[in-house]
């Protein structure tokens, strides 16, 4: 302790620089390896034809010229993907908003509706859509049965390229309860004495839920808008296991097709580009949001 | 300002509280009505749960029986025996708890650490950094992919445990860093300003301050964790191609591909790979979804 006082960073502060560094070390060390590292090897290999036995060959821009030229079922699978991203992400997100309001009801044993509303997310990807595969079989579906008993027209769900993809934004609605159990967090954080000032001013429910309710949650319709688009386009275990990208590709999504590139064909270097290509797709996605957001989110430090 | 716990009445139930005559019925009414929309809901978002539980019960003919029955008749218990002896689903258990164990003690304990030093020790870098981590956040997962399997390949770890659980210890993902920052911002300095006094090493205010205080996140965290390793479908896909080293998510797609689909023995198998993190998520539950209304949760 007796030792020099530096001017600005005294011993204490600069040893307390240090254990920050060193907390945060695993993180940065992780950061580099599986992070960056990784994305500047996938650019590289982006540029060459590579399979992991053999080493990679440099093509130039091959590999692009080749996705945006000749290759039909990149253009589809987009297709596909930009399909189930624009159904999918805003119906998930309003169905789980609504089911947020409906859990942030105070009733007694609503803990538990909380807990079996989120038993869906926590089930087995593989499990689950083992069980939608049975639920739209075009022959001993109960999907069908139901809609025959109510006198309804029935299809082959999984075998009619023009409705597959609707099948799987169904199935996608099972797995709001992730976003719902966010929303539920934020619709507890909303200050109480807001909705007791409205009231006094005699704002009605509508009123209430329309300028304090919808304002504060704003950050969180926006940071699970952000994160739903990036993990839709992503879309991979479901579309794997039901169809396996068929009926005619109907199904091929995106990571779907890449995975096949890189997994199943060994064309690591076409895979790579076919990242990077979704990459700044995603990236333009959410820097649009991120600009956008000023116009509509709403921080409580700007009041 | 402890807002956090407020009970925000979201008055859907609303006017409680007016002295109307007949508010008692007119309550009631309101309640019941609640209860059996919610229920309703339940009923729609398990169903297929419930599907899955009834199918592994039912003999061959009931399941593709036309217009299809939901109570099993008979109840074949014995399902599940034929369908643990049709995979080697205790091989299987122990290489998902393996993983699951591993990845969540290192997501765990490395998270909690970088946390802490991005919350509670002050650093020239320290913004700059949280910032690069919250942008990670951002990054579609896949452009990763590739470069990460050829480095787990060129290690020789395909087909061990490494690739699934080593990860984890770098900090174990963003988001979960990011949560427990915000939770450890919100405790009060005074209690670390005192333990320094007493001269205790920032090694022993992480453990005996702040730890026993993040029971909630830390809750919230581990049962995100063991979720997701628990029911991982890609990377065990990718990195064990060795029947021996399959998972149980992974295990249960190759259960399929048996030449023709036994639906019950398949769903039964199903089934007994979701009651463990059933368990462990009913045992969570209070803390579970306290920990989730506690954190940062509200997106600030």
């Amino acid at each position: 302790m007796a030792l020099q006082t530096k001017h600005r960073p005294g011993p204490l502060a600069r040893k307390e620089a240090w254990e920050g560094r060193l907390y945060i070390l695993p993180w940065l060390a992780g950061f580099l390896i599986f992070t960056i590292g990784p994305m500047a090897a996938s650019i590289y290999f982006s540029f060459t034809k590579y399979s992991v036995l053999s080493g990679a060959d440099w093509l130039g821009l091959d590999n692009y010229t080749k996705l945006f030229g000749g290759d039909r079922l990149f253009g589809l699978t987009l297709y596909n993907t930009f399909y189930f991203v624009i159904l999918s992400v805003p119906l998930n997100l309003f169905a789980a908003f609504l089911v947020a309001l409906l859990l942030s009801v105070q009733v007694r044993g609503i803990n538990l509706y909380r807990t079996l509303y989120y038993l869906p997310v926590i089930t087995p990807a593989v499990a689950s859509a083992l069980t939608w595969g049975m639920l739209f079989s075009g022959d001993f579906g109960l999907v069908n049965a139901v809609l025959q008993a109510l006198g309804l027209p029935t299809f082959n769900w999984l075998f009619n390229p023009k409705i597959t993809k609707l099948v799987f934004v169904i199935m996608g609605l099972w797995g709001i309860g992730g976003s719902a159990i966010i929303f539920l967090a934020g619709l507890q954080n909303v200050p109480r004495v807001l909705y007791e000032a409205a009231g006094i001013d005699g704002a009605n429910l509508w009123h209430r839920f329309r300028h304090i309710t919808v304002p504060m949650m704003t950050p969180l319709i926006f940071f699970n808008l952000v994160l739903g688009i990036i993990g839709t386009f992503q879309v991979f275990t479901g579309a794997y296991i039901i169809t396996a990208g068929g009926p005619a590709n109907s199904t091929l999504f995106y990571v779907l097709y890449l995975y096949n590139n890189a997994f199943r064909f060994f064309k690591m270097g076409y895979a790579s580009a076919l990242a990077w290509v979704l990459f700044v797709i995603i990236l333009v996605f959410t820097v649009i949001q991120l600009r956008m957001a000023r116009l509509w989110v709403f921080y409580e430090a700007e009041r | 300002m402890t807002q956090t716990r407020a009970e925000v009445p979201l008055t859907i139930t609303g006017g409680r509280k007016r002295s109307v005559a007949g508010l008692t019925m007119n309550g009631l009414l309101v309640r019941l009505a609640l209860y059996l929309f919610l229920s309703f809901v339940c009923l729609i978002l398990l169903f297929p749960n419930i599907w899955m539980i009834s199918t592994s019960l039912k003999d061959s003919p009931q399941i593709f029986a036309y217009p299809p029955e939901l109570i099993p008749a008979p109840f074949l218990w014995s399902n599940y025996l034929v369908a643990i002896q049709k995979f080697p689903f205790f091989l299987y258990l122990r290489n998902t708890l393996i993983v699951t164990g591993l990845a969540t003690f290192g997501t765990v304990l490395s998270a909690s650490l970088v946390a802490f030093g991005f919350a509670r020790r002050r650093f020239p870098e320290r913004e700059v950094l949280f910032g690069v981590l919250l942008s990670t956040m951002m990054l579609p997962s896949i452009v990763t992919l590739i470069p990460t399997f050829v480095l787990f390949t060129r290690l020789g770890w395909v087909n061990t445990f490494l690739p699934l659980t080593v990860p984890a210890f770098f900090g174990g993902g963003a988001f979960y860093i990011f949560l427990l920052r915000q939770f450890y911002l919100t405790l009060p300095y005074d209690y670390d300003e005192a333990a320094y006094i007493d001269g205790a090493s920032s090694l022993r205010v992480w453990w005996e301050i702040i730890l026993p205080f993040s029971k909630a996140p830390l809750a919230v965290i581990t049962v995100f964790t063991v979720l997701s390793n628990w029911n991982d479908f890609m990377g065990p896909l990718i990195y064990m191609n060795k029947p021996h080293m399959r998972t149980l998510a992974l295990g249960l797609q190759f259960f399929r591909d048996q030449r023709y689909t036994q639906w019950n023995y398949l769903m039964a198998a199903s089934t007994l790979t979701l009651i463990p993190v059933l368990i462990l998520f009913f045992a969570a539950q209070r803390y579970f979804m306290e920990g989730i209304l506690l954190t940062g949760l509200s997106g600030r």
